[in-house]
């Protein structure tokens, strides 16, 4: 319960801003909260807020498993610091290499494979896998 | 002039029996809410309007069998002609929402082969997987810290940073 009240703000602010499927469970010391945000915009508001109630986020205590809606066919932009985007065979780094994405291009969303690796394609055709991490649903 | 005082009775006659009709039904409409409000437990809100011995009937049931009982309840009621009966039900419940997946989830190795997809493209980590947890050690940007809080979140891996400094 304790840690539910520390991060109070941050899941009444998920509530009023509509993350979809909201939940929330506390277990073994780690909040546990997953949900779908509407934007990039919500997502990037909510990682603030955590930064801001757990400074540096450091207690480790907090399990955000937030993730941005974007069906399949949505439009991707590569948020790579300056760098190409990896497209591989496979939803790992050992897969091979099979395209890349320059930095900011806009790029198709085929499939959600997971949290961590989504399935793209590039307007050149190039069809793979790509870190999530490193793709903002416009 | 034969005329008007026809009128004149037809107005009277209407008068006086709609006047004589009005308490009876205010009786019906009373006597009716009284057998709805015995019923607690089926119907909530219970609202009742009489007019011409026609009950109208609205309020919250619980179930449909309730709408029924307090249809039949009604009708029974002296002087009640016919029932129109406008219930509503409860409002079905939320859909149930699953909880976190990052509860059951486990650190194993695909797992932990996304964290260090993950971390490749970070410079100045290492990470090293205790019990349930992905231990860091280095010292990063805040911009890197944010990035790789995000990708264990995705990645559903709980987390050890008290070892991860800050660049300086």
């Amino acid at each position: 319960m304790a840690l539910q009240e520390k991060y109070a703000e941050l899941i009444q602010s998920a509530t009023t801003i509509g993350v979809a499927n909201l939940a929330v469970a506390e277990q073994d010391g780690v909040l546990h909260v997953s949900g779908t945000a509407k934007s990039t915009a919500d997502y990037d508001a909510l990682w603030a807020l955590y930064n801001k109630i757990d400074p540096n986020m450091a207690s480790g205590d907090l399990m955000m498993n937030i993730d941005i809606k974007a069906d399949a066919g949505a439009q991707l932009k590569v948020t790579t610091d300056s760098t190409n985007l990896n497209i591989r065979s496979t939803p790992t780094t050992e897969g091979a290499i099979v395209g890349k994405a320059a930095h900011e291009e806009i790029v198709t969303l085929v499939e959600k494979t997971d949290d961590s690796w989504w399935k793209i394609k590039t307007a050149n055709g190039e069809e793979g896998y790509a870190y999530a991490q490193y793709l903002s649903p416009l | 002039m034969k005329l008007t005082k026809l009128l004149m009775a037809i107005a009277i006659i209407t008068t006086v029996s709609f006047v004589s009709c009005k308490p009876k039904d205010a009786d019906i409409k009373a006597a009716v809410e009284a057998k709805l409000n015995a019923m607690p437990d089926m119907i909530k809100g219970a609202t009742v309007d009489v007019t011409d011995g026609v009950a109208t009937l609205g309020g919250e049931c619980k179930d449909d069998m309730c709408k029924t009982e307090c249809e039949k309840a009604a009708k029974e009621v002296k002087g009640v002609k016919s029932v129109v009966a406008n219930f509503t039900l409860p409002a079905p419940p939320p859909p149930a929402v699953a909880p976190p997946a990052s509860l059951t989830t486990t650190l194993d190795a695909a797992a932990q082969q996304k964290v260090k997809d993950g971390l490749k493209d970070i410079k100045g980590v290492t990470v090293t997987f205790e019990g349930d947890k992905a231990v860091l050690t280095g010292d990063v940007s805040k911009a890197d810290r944010m990035k790789i809080m995000q990708m264990l979140a995705a990645a559903k891996v709980k987390s050890d940073v008290s070892k991860l400094g800050d660049k300086k």
